[in-house]
């Protein structure tokens, strides 16, 4: 699909995938999983340390390849029309992707550029709290504001798909508050969001629906106001055989 | 491909260089160590210089470059960026095309400062050739980085890259040293652009075939 048909889709959620599964080598990452998330849904993804959460978000993000199963993602093939996923996707991940030598503002604007996007960033500054900021090399910020930035380039990218991965490391209190804001924003205009956290409580608070990842599979997946925190909490335990966070 | 996010790519990596520093100091100390190593055991007879001059410029350029790509895709390892830049929109034959373009830019940069080094421990009167010792640097430079890219982007990920990246790019870029050393030779002779000619055409046709094949095997080489 080529760059207009990926921006005449834009901006609506959706996502389908069916017996995805991820292998290195003889060890499956991802086993098997089916998921069928609508536009204008949410869904927080739980699970315990290598579960296979961050890969199958990698596996959305088109950034790595599925050993078996199919999927569409906004509208477009997992497997052959990742340009128009990645036309329509956003990805907050561990690793901030933010270029320490380089400004606040100058890792906006080469977003931006890599975007082929006009983007408002100096409003973009202003809404995660960098404005004052926009001068200073990225080395120089706290572990928090290089979290806000990184948001700012998520912002910046307008997504129908929003994949969160450990989104409230580092976060206070005002840039959890803005990102739970912004999380809200894109379902309100049809996106879709995934996010992949250790923490039942934000995750409950932030998602309509929720389900555990354990050793690559989907063991549990209801929505999230089902049985309330504390349900969600049993839920966790029973699927994971562990403590609930 | 969108000759934006090319430009944008280059911009990044030559605005990070330039901020650094250390990577462009470093290696241009280090290509004035090896001409001037090289003089000394070379001697200081004249003719055996001259003989030898083309080669060490060459030698100082190819070590040098060896350092300078391998520094290239470690910018992107900070942060996971190299994630960050795949998961833009677009062919990925522009990220590679983006990287190549600063690699180049930053190497030629490092050859004009190394230049007047070279005439000087030689003893080279090298004013007058300057435009076609310029261009056969900037061909070999081109060819070289073409294949550097794609490996310093293969191999950024291995514990042993910094064996390993030297290891496997020096042989294919056999054929572009001799016929950059060959160009350069007959500059620094005066023999004149009649006999660099053919040395030149080669060049750019290697770099033609390295750039196409490097290319088509990026996208390749950045899959997980």
């Amino acid at each position: 699909m080529g760059q207009d048909g990926a921006r005449s889709a834009l901006r609506r959620g959706g996502i389908e995938l069916e017996g995805i599964g991820k292998a290195y080598g003889a060890a499956w990452a991802v086993r098997r999983v089916d998921l069928v998330l609508g536009p204008g849904e949410s869904l927080a993804l739980f699970g315990p340390n290598g579960a296979g959460k961050t890969t199958l978000l990698k596996i959305l993000a088109t950034l790595v390849t599925p050993t078996r199963g199919s999927g569409r993602v906004a509208g477009f093939d997992l497997r052959t029309e990742q340009e128009g996923i990645r036309e329509n996707l956003a990805l907050l991940a561990h690793g901030t992707h933010l270029y320490e030598d380089l400004t606040v503002r100058e890792n906006l604007e080469f977003a931006a550029a890599m975007r082929r996007r006009a983007a408002p960033l100096e409003a973009l500054l202003t809404r995660v709290g960098l404005a004052e900021a926009a001068g200073e090399r990225v080395r120089a910020l706290s572990s928090g504001m290089k979290r806000r930035l990184a948001l700012a380039k998520v912002m910046l990218a307008e997504p129908a798909i929003l994949l969160l991965d450990e989104p409230f490391t580092n976060l206070d209190q005002a840039a959890v508050a803005l990102l739970e804001g912004y999380v809200a924003e894109v379902l309100d205009r049809e996106g879709s969001v995934i996010m992949a956290t250790h923490d039942l409580a934000r995750g409950y608070a932030a998602c309509r629906r929720a389900a555990v990842l354990v050793s690559g599979r989907l063991i549990h997946e209801a929505p999230a106001r089902v049985g309330g925190l504390e349900g969600l909490r049993a839920a966790y335990v029973a699927a994971t055989g562990e403590g609930a966070g | 491909m969108s000759a934006g996010q090319v430009w944008a790519l280059a911009r990044k990596d030559l605005l990070t260089e330039g901020r650094s520093k250390e990577t462009l100091n470093g290696l241009l100390f280090f290509a004035a160590l090896v001409l001037l190593i090289f003089g000394f055991a070379l001697g200081p007879d004249p003719a055996r210089l001259e003989q030898a001059a083309a080669g060490v410029l060459w030698v100082a350029f190819i070590l040098t470059g060896v350092l300078g790509l391998m520094r290239a895709f470690q910018v992107e390892r900070e942060n996971e960026c190299l994630e960050g830049l795949l998961l833009y929109p677009g062919d990925r034959a522009a990220l590679y095309l983006g990287k190549l373009v600063g690699n180049v830019v930053f190497m030629l940069a490092l050859e004009v400062a190394v230049f007047p080094c070279f005439a000087f421990f030689y003893n080279m009167p090298i004013w007058g050739a300057l435009p076609g010792l310029f261009l056969t640097a900037a061909l070999g430079t081109a060819g070289f980085a073409a294949v550097g890219t794609l490996f310093a982007a293969m191999t950024m990920h291995l514990r042993a890259r910094e064996v390993m990246f030297p290891l496997l790019l020096l042989p294919f870029v056999v054929p572009v040293l001799l016929a950059a050393v060959k160009g350069t030779e007959a500059f620094l002779r005066g023999a004149g652009r009649a006999e660099a000619f053919p040395w030149l055409t080669l060049l750019g046709l290697f770099d033609l075939v390295f750039v196409t094949v490097s290319l088509f095997a990026f996208e390749w080489v950045v899959e997980d």
